[in-house]
């Protein structure tokens, strides 16, 4: 079945039918070149030795005066043919050796793994050499000599497999059910292993042929009267000075022929790999980047103003949009929480509103101004400085967010640096302040450790100091307390709003936990499928709260007094995926109060007098409470599993469809 | 009692932090004296493994009889094969590696006159791929990343695939017919100019830059994905410094093992590409030693390509460890 898909890729690829072409070339003059060009190939002419290129000679002659030409085309089939022997004896060889330790016992199987592992190591034609030494020169020689210095490889690649096969389910029922191990070997793991085994040996077909070439270049593989192509090669070598054709007609036949090889082989394991189809499509074209002159933050603006905010990403079927039309304003030393579920387009936004959305992702706006400077229209360049020191950033998991290579203290050190006319030791010195100013105890040795020598909430507070390093008038903190223990949790938000209080700086708190954000903010952006369903401040939260959505929100937040025995509850149901959004209200799925106008029109975000925003046909008023369902412990594992799943497909999945495919596809080649 | 907690903590903290590498250093390095012996007792085998007398292959049917049972008790080939396989592995202690079975010139001497010229195109062809490739691939992937420039990304990807398909002794017959026939630049054969160099070099160098910069490329996009690089780019640091200082020390773990494999990789390049231009190396010698059957010349210059290769991996590994400042590997 699986063949019959790697062959249909094969087909399906332009580099596969020039490899299937190159193949049919060399195969059908394999057969058919000795049969037609044979005698002319032999045929000795005094009257015509070395010559070079001419009409009746296209390469030329060699020293005998025969046509260059026809003993390339008629030495095909030897050199194919020895090439392939030679493979199979690579390939059973290794099979041999690398499924040997999985059938015999231990204290012998090991030693052959040990030895495997040595052999490996060393390159292939240093064993051919060696080899060609015990069997002699000559095609015999040489056939034996290729064929088992491929072997370690071989047995290493059936090994791998073989470990990765004799680890699923279903070989442990085999061995569960008694069946030997050398039955288990035979029917379950060899044709499992098979396919990338054929791909793999097509490959080294293509090696050995240069491999072969190369020995019989050197007069250690066949010997006269044949001759194979690396045989022409070393004779048109010596003789380049009057015929230098009838040592490149060889040399490009061996190239053809192993790339053939090669090609067909790679080929038929992206094919195998799953390769999965690569399709373009245009976004309308993005407004072009003005003139780069330096900005400055205008001080009576707001921080940061966001109108009709949208991302797209490019996916196989087409773009998504996982926020569409968010628009809000952050003014100065206020702080912002953006609540919603994971997938509802919150931390895109944060990352849109920062400027830190890259190609192919695609960010377009009504207006998107920082500081009063509008962020798409300014080019990088302009506005790299302004949001340096201006805007400073806090991630989710501080692990994978510090630079692993790199000392904490130089990568605070040069986020001043980079952007003030400080020297390094200044710069070094304002980070040990700024992690005393953040708690880190013994600042100064802390400043020289790496990453991985500090605990994650360690971490997360040296990434707020980070942020402090230059005068940030807005901080963005994305999930920052997510990845932390509950404990530190809390002294990260405290520290956040020890900063805010100190230095007028605003936040935007991204956060899925509604009673963080109530904890910390002024007021609650609530999220759901890249829309604001719900803008309040969170001092109203708990009794205002309009949106039937931020009242299920608030219902399923477990108590502290809550009764343990009691089952915790849940919203049913998932939020729709940014491909399949609603024409209506997305929430309307969900929600108990829905009719028929919710399920057909989407409903606007309209202020009332108090600039509480609410998009909702049928907003609820006091304290009329929103049904929820009451989740057993086992079905809030899967609803967890969901949401994870939706935030997967969301953030990582459309982010890097377009980046990712070629890039793995090509590191799958390249290791080979 | 407070004492000694703080002592065991001491202790705890001490052996854990000595453990990591005294393991690692012992397992490797038990690794590479296991495959130095595995070696040399293949290198040993070898001659004797030679269907029929290796004494009388190399000297030739017409040799007198006499000479070749003298020239046998020479090389110690009448004595019992463990005494023999003793008295080999106690030479290689002292530098002794036999002697020529046809000239009867030590065998360590033959290398040392050879050894330097193979170094020098060996070193000289990696140091080329180092300075080409990876700049032209931390280049590519800055350029091509995020599906930017496909054109660039094809060509490149295209160009990268032909000459990494071109063994290098056929590029060196090619090189050898453009340059050193037809336009004369350079030498055809033989190191006899620092010109001669240019060539050979180039040959070996050419492969390795289209592989080496191809994966340089992959890594590096791999590095830029990841949240370390959002970081960078959130404290708006200058693109080259990202690259630079953030993507590229992150790059170098893979580096540095291609490094590994292209001086390893040099074993076979310049057995070939010696041959190409009859350079006067190590390739040249175990080639012609072959062909004459001299034995214990080939087995002498096995033992250091196969010694070299080993004390590259185990170097690489070594600096691979010292490098990585979360000793995964130490660990591993």
């Amino acid at each position: 079945m699986s063949a019959r898909t790697a062959w249909s890729g094969i087909v399906r690829s332009p580099l596969g039918i020039t490899a299937l072409c190159l193949m049919t070339l060399v195969t059908l003059a394999a057969i058919f070149a000795p049969v037609i060009w044979g005698a002319q190939a032999e045929l000795v002419n005094p009257a015509a030795i070395s010559q070079g290129p001419s009409a009746a000679h296209l390469l030329g002659t060699d020293a005998l005066g025969r046509d260059v030409l026809a003993r390339v085309l008629v030495a095909t089939r030897l050199s194919v043919v020895l090439a392939v022997i030679a493979v199979i004896i690579g390939v059973v060889a290794g099979t041999l050796l690398g499924t040997a330790p999985s059938v015999l016992p231990r204290w012998l199987g090991r030693p052959i793994v040990g030895f495997v592992n040595i052999a490996v190591a060393f390159p292939g034609l240093l064993l051919a050499l060696f080899f060609a030494v015990i069997f002699g020169v000559g095609s015999t020689g040489a056939v034996l000599a290729i064929g088992f210095a491929m072997a370690p490889q071989f047995a290493r690649l059936t090994q791998t497999l073989s470990a990765a096969i004799a680890g699923r389910d279903f070989i442990d029922a085999a061995r569960v059910a008694g069946v030997s191990r050398f039955r288990i070997l035979i029917r379950h793991i060899l044709p499992n292993v098979g396919e990338p085994l054929i791909v793999n040996a097509t490959v080294a077909a293509g090696s050995a042929l240069l491999a072969f070439a190369g020995l019989s270049f050197l007069g250690l593989g066949v010997q006269v009267p044949e001759y194979d192509w690396g045989r022409l090669l070393g004779e048109g070598l010596n003789r380049i000075y009057l015929n230098p054709a009838a040592a490149l007609g060889p040399a490009v036949a061996v190239v053809i022929a192993g790339l053939a090889f090669n090609l067909l082989g790679e080929t038929a394991a992206a094919a195998l790999g799953g390769r999965s189809g690569r399709r373009r499509h245009r976004l309308p074209a993005i407004a072009l980047p003005g003139a780069a002159q330096p900005v400055s933050a205008d001080d009576d603006a707001p921080v940061l103003l966001v109108d009709d905010l949208r991302v797209s990403f490019p996916t196989p079927s087409g773009w998504v949009t996982p926020v569409r039309g968010v628009s809000f304003t952050v003014s100065r030393g206020e702080a912002i929480g953006v609540v919603g579920e994971s997938g509802s387009g919150k931390s895109l936004t944060a990352l849109a509103a920062a400027r830190l959305i890259e190609r192919p992702g695609h960010v377009a706006a009504a207006r998107l101004d920082f500081c009063g400077t509008p962020l798409l229209t300014t080019s990088d360049r302009a506005v790299r400085s302004l949001l340096g020191t201006s805007l400073a950033m806090v991630f989710q998991d501080p692990m994978t967010s510090f630079n692993p290579t790199r000392r904490i203290g130089s990568q605070l050190a040069e986020a001043a640096s980079e952007h003030q006319d400080v020297t390094r030791k200044q710069a070094m010195d304002r980070a040990i302040e700024r992690l005393q100013s953040v708690r880190v105890p013994a600042a100064a040795r802390r400043a020289r450790q790496y990453p991985h020598e500090f605990s994650g909430g360690m971490r997360q507070r040296a990434m707020i100091a980070m942020g402090l390093m230059n005068h940030p008038r807005l901080i963005i903190a994305d999930e920052p307390t997510t990845a932390l223990d509950v404990t530190v949790q809390r002294q990260v938000l405290q520290l956040l709003a020890g900063v805010r209080r100190d230095t007028d700086a605003a936040i935007l708190l991204i956060s899925h936990d509604i009673a963080v954000v109530a904890q910390t903010c002024d007021r609650v952006l609530v999220m759901y499928a890249g829309r604001i369903v719900e803008d309040l401040p969170a001092a109203t939260l708990h009794t205002g709260a309009r949106h039937p959505y931020t009242r299920a929100l608030l219902e399923v937040v477990p108590e502290l007094d809550a009764d343990r025995s009691e089952p915790l509850k849940m919203i049913p149901g998932r939020p729709p995926a940014p491909s399949a959004f609603p024409a209506g209200c997305a929430y309307a799925a969900r929600c108990p109060l829905a009719t028929e106008l919710c399920r057909e029109t989407d409903p606007e975000l309209v202020a009332d007098t108090e600039g509480h925003r609410v998009a909702c046909w049928h907003p609820v008023s006091g304290e009329a409470a929103v049904p929820v369902t009451i989740a057993t412990s086992a079905e809030i594992v899967t609803a967890a599993e969901i949401a994870t799943a939706a935030e997967i497909v969301t953030a990582a999945e459309i982010a890097t469809a377009a980046e990712a495919a070629p890039t793995m596809d090509e590191e799958e080649t390249v290791r080979r | 009692m407070a004492s000694t907690t703080a002592t065991q903590a001491i202790l705890i903290r001490s052996a854990r932090s000595d453990n990591p590498w005294v393991s690692f250093l012992v397992r490797r390095g038990g690794q590479f004296l296991l495959s130095v012996w595995v070696l040399v007792t293949a290198a040993f085998l070898m001659i004797h493994l030679v269907p029929g007398d290796p004494v009388r292959a190399a000297l030739g049917m017409n040799a007198p009889v006499e000479l070749v049972e003298s020239r046998r008790i020479a090389l110690g080939l009448d004595q019992p094969l463990l005494a023999q396989y003793l008295h080999y592995v106690g030479g290689l202690f002292t530098g002794d590696m036999g002697t020529s079975m046809i000239t009867g010139q030590p065998v360590s001497e033959i290398i040392a006159t050879r050894l330097p010229a193979t170094l020098q195109l060996a070193l000289l062809a990696v140091l080329l791929v180092l300075l080409v490739s990876i700049p032209l691939g931390v280049t590519m992937a800055v350029a091509t990343r995020g599906g930017r420039r496909r054109g660039l990304e094809l060509g490149f990807a295209t160009g990268s695939v032909i000459l990494a398909a071109i063994p290098e002794f056929l590029l060196a017959v090619g090189l050898v017919s453009v340059f050193a026939v037809s336009l004369g630049w350079f030498p055809v054969a033989g190191n006899t100019a620092p010109f001669s160099l240019v060539l050979p070099v180039v040959a070996l160098a050419v492969g390795p830059i289209a592989v080496f910069s191809r994966i340089i490329r992959v890594e590096v996009l791999s590095v830029l994905g990841q949240d370390f690089i959002r970081t960078a780019r959130a404290k708006r640091l200058a693109p080259r410094r990202i690259y630079t200082r953030h993507a590229l020390p992150n790059a170098m773990t893979a580096t540095l093992t291609l490094t590994g494999l292209l001086l390893t990789g040099m074993v076979a390049g310049t057995v070939l590409v010696e041959n190409v231009f009859a350079w006067p190396g190590l390739g040249t010698m175990i080639v012609q030693s072959i062909l004459t059957k001299d034995y214990s010349v080939v087995q002498g210059i096995v033992l250091v390509y196969g010694v070299a290769v080993l004390v590259v991996n185990l170097a690489i590994d070594v600096i691979l460890a010292l490098l990585d400042p979360r000793s995964t590997i130490r660990e591993a």
